[in-house]
């Protein structure tokens, strides 16, 4: 049976200078797991993608909220998941793809595609209007002395 | 996220050094475009070695770089890149239109351009 072994959430407002704290906030609950740097790299890097969407995309012009959920598993899995309740995405399946962007001068729309490649599963669920949550999981490989 | 620049003849290095996200990224981009304007090199090379973190907002600075140094004929190489911001590059494809030999690891002086 697969437990949870720990849990946190975090809410703050969308302002750009909260990414480094979000995903350093993330790095830092994901090292209880005992990570390599390797995976640590790509969590803050995931993380980083998913708040940026957030403070970019979700809420454009104005300041947001946006809530980030951790869970650790005895399994040595961590998920992570990315909430604002901002503009939405119309076309999920689209917006996923690589080089697809809304976003115009300084975004290369790679972010979902950076988030699939670091972690192991990524689930965005979004309705116009309403807001994003991105859910991403991550097995670690178990480090035993 | 801390720009310099050092500069001989017509070759320019930019040295970046800190975190490059979506935060830093607008005056990092606006640093490195009055840089290159300011010297209009032939050869800029831009230096990832005290990059701590990198994600996409950072493949946009390096796309516009590589851009601005096609407009005025020069070249871009980056080089000295750490390992999480290599993975980045990596993800992103983007090795495909800078030339992987515009690339390099730190260390990776033979990998040279030519
Ligand atoms: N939280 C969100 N709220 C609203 N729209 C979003 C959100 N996240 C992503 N999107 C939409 O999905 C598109 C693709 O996102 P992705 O992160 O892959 O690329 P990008 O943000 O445009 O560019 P990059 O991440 O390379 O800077 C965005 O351009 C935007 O239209
Ligand atoms: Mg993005």
């Amino acid at each position: 049976m697969i437990k949870e072994t720990n849990s946190f959430k975090l809410e703050f407002p969308s302002v750009s200078s909260n990414e480094g704290f979000a995903r350093a906030a993330a790095a830092c609950f994901a090292a209880r797991l005992d990570p390599t740097l390797e995976e640590l790299g790509d969590i803050k890097t995931a993380v980083s993608e998913a708040v940026t969407n957030c403070i970019v995309h979700a809420y454009p012009d104005s300041i947001g909220r946006i809530v980030i959920k951790g869970r650790t598993f005895s399994d040595n899995s961590i998920e992570i998941s990315v909430r604002d309740w901002g503009k939405g995405i119309p076309d999920v399946e689209a917006a996923r793809q690589p080089l697809f962007t809304t976003g115009g001068d300084g975004r290369s729309g790679m972010g979902f595609t950076i988030m699939e490649s670091f972690m192991d599963r990524l689930r965005v669920r979004s309705a116009p209007g309403k807001g994003t949550t991105v859910t991403m999981s991550r097995r670690l490989t178990p480090r035993r002395p | 996220m801390k720009i310099e620049t050092a500069s001989q003849g017509t070759k320019l290095r930019i040295y970046l050094s800190g975190e490059l996200d979506h935060h830093g990224a607008r005056s990092a981009m606006r640093t490195i475009e009055d840089r290159i304007s300011a010297y209009l090199p032939r050869d800029c090379v831009l230096d990832l070695g005290g990059l701590s973190f990198m994600d996409s907002s950072g493949i946009a600075v390096l796309l516009k770089s590589y851009k601005r140094l096609g407009q005025i004929g020069g070249r871009l190489r980056v080089e000295n890149v750490p390992e999480q911001p290599m993975k980045v590059i990596d993800a992103s494809g983007i090795e495909r239109l800078l030339g992987v030999s515009c690339l390099s690891r730190p260390g990776d002086a033979a990998r040279d351009n030519k």
